[in-house]
């Protein structure tokens, strides 16, 4: 008897590890919290990563370098220069691939092992249940309220813990949800917030290395989940502020009445999240990009009682010598990147500064943003003003930048 | 007391972080803080005067939703609000 005991357990269930992965997972091996295994747990363990933008980047390279096993990820989007700012996980090389290639192909460079799921999608009601069906735990980086939603409902549903992340500028905020006892996404926040209660564009932006310091949280608590070690973010929220460099942790509260994970659930399938967040289906770019007050169509003629003028029609009527009074609506910070040398009121203070606008309220003027948003809000607003002809430059100076004046940069 | 202002909401704080009142309940605090900012006053209340459901309000580490007292919750100097808002990005593009 005595003997035996002297004999540790030896998981057979887990996949064993080559002599190659326990070279390669040596510093893991020799720390008693992760273990053989552990590290044959975190072989045996499938993560989805929803999203491989700023939180998705580093979250799926520290997974991959951990030692998962199987990494899925889930982006329809293309990789664009202005990612690199943040998104780690693609590369000068790759701009221009789907984000899925290109997060491949650094993963694999990082660790041969890694078995790569791609899903090339947008994330719907419709794909969401049978994409998570597959995996123990999955990380939302998104960026918008109504994918947060879906894959919040998504993993209550399934049972699947959330390894959530969020950022803002120069904020970010993590937990887990979805754990069997723990408060899930809709505990903390029943609603979102009305698109127009939002923040605007005019306070956009994000702090590149900021979401490396979240993603990297999220991944720090996939791990643990895997290993079922320490603590983790379940049902706690932490924030964190980079510029003040301080960390603090709030406690989060199951909510008995919550609609997906409360004790009369009243939501019991994926509902249609675009209607739920109260904002438009997003048209050309998907749910992974949009910006949470939505876009603008440039195809169409008058939106919302504004009529749209394109880039080429107002360059036609300037170069014929007509030329109506324009109005830029963006901040002074974008001002400084670029501009067509028209008068600047931001948006957020056009309600005050009326009196400034040069023109009568019988003329004509034509108000642009970066591309197109902001300055149909702002042309929405001249008009109760008494402003009778305002017009909404389509697609804003991004377009004037593409099909006017190429010799102009693009933000 | 200390009450915290996440980044998006610092535009109707002069940019502030942190803004200090003097309150004896959380109601007061919150009502201090947004006396001289009607606009965040209508980011954080309802027309009739209730917190917004998206908008979370923290007394130290306690959500004041689960205080038995709630909003009425008497506070002291030492104690500290904070306001957490949804903030869905994860890339952040802007439009």
């Amino acid at each position: 008897m005595a003997t035996e005991t002297m004999i540790p357990d030896v998981a057979t269930e887990l996949p064993k590890l080559s002599n190659e992965e326990i070279a390669r997972y040596s510093r893991h091996l020799i720390l008693p919290e992760v273990g053989m295994e552990g590290q044959q747990k975190l072989k045996a363990a499938r993560v989805l990563c929803v999203g491989t933008g700023g939180l998705g980047a580093p979250l799926a390279l520290y997974v991959a370098a951990a030692g998962v096993g199987t990494i899925g990820l889930v982006d329809f989007d293309v990789v664009d220069e202005s990612n690199l700012q943040r998104q780690i996980i693609h590369s000068q090389g790759t701009v221009g691939k789907l984000k899925v290639d290109s997060a491949e192909q650094m993963l694999h460079g990082l660790n041969k092992n890694t078995k790569i799921v791609k899903h090339n999608v947008m994330l719907t009601s419709a794909n969401a249940m049978e994409i998570f069906r597959d995996y123990d735990v999955i990380a939302d980086g998104t960026d918008n309220f109504q994918t947060r939603y879906l894959v919040n409902d998504a993993c209550v549903l399934l049972g699947k813990p959330n390894a959530y992340g969020s950022i803002f500028r120069f904020e970010g905020q993590a937990s887990v949800f979805g754990a069997p006892d723990g408060p899930c996404y809709r505990c903390l926040y029943p609603e979102p917030p009305p698109p127009g209660l939002v923040p605007s564009c005019a306070e956009g932006g994000v702090l590149g290395i900021l979401p490396g310091l979240v993603g990297v949280i999220q991944a720090t608590e996939t791990i643990k989940l895997i290993l079922g070690i320490g603590e983790p973010l379940i049902g706690r929220l932490l924030l964190v502020d980079a510029l003040g460099m301080s960390f603090r942790t709030l406690k989060l509260r199951k909510n008995p009445d919550c609609p997906v994970c409360g004790t009369h659930p009243t939501v019991t399938e994926l509902i249609d999240y675009d209607q739920f967040c109260g904002i438009a289906k997003p048209a050309t770019a998907g749910p992974l990009e949009v910006s949470s007050h939505g876009s603008v169509d440039q195809g169409q003629a008058v939106v919302d009682g504004i009529p749209q003028i394109s880039v080429e029609q107002l360059k036609a009527r300037q170069d014929a010598g007509d030329r109506p009074f324009v109005l830029d609506v963006r901040e002074p910070h974008e001002y400084a990147i670029v501009n067509l040398g028209a008068p600047l009121i931001p948006v957020g203070q056009i309600g005050s500064r009326l009196g400034e606008i040069p023109v009568g309220k019988d003329e004509e003027i034509v108000v642009h943003c970066k591309s197109g948003g902001r300055s149909q809000k702002a042309a929405l607003e001249l008009r109760s003003a008494g402003f009778l002809k305002v017009k909404n430059l389509a697609g804003g100076i991004t377009a004037w930048a593409e099909k006017i004046d190429p010799s102009m940069p693009k933000y | 007391m200390k009450i915290h202002i996440p980044t998006p909401l610092r535009q109707f704080t002069h940019g502030q972080e942190a803004v200090e009142v003097s309150a004896s309940s959380v109601q007061g605090a919150l009502d201090a803080l947004t006396l001289s900012a009607p606009e965040l006053r209508r980011h954080l209340f309802t027309e009739d005067g209730k917190l917004r459901s998206f908008v979370n309000v923290y007394l130290n580490e306690d959500d004041v939703r689960y205080l038995p007292a709630k909003e009425l919750t008497v506070t002291t100097d030492v104690d500290e609000l904070t306001i957490i808002p949804s903030i869905a990005g994860g890339s952040s593009c802007c439009r």
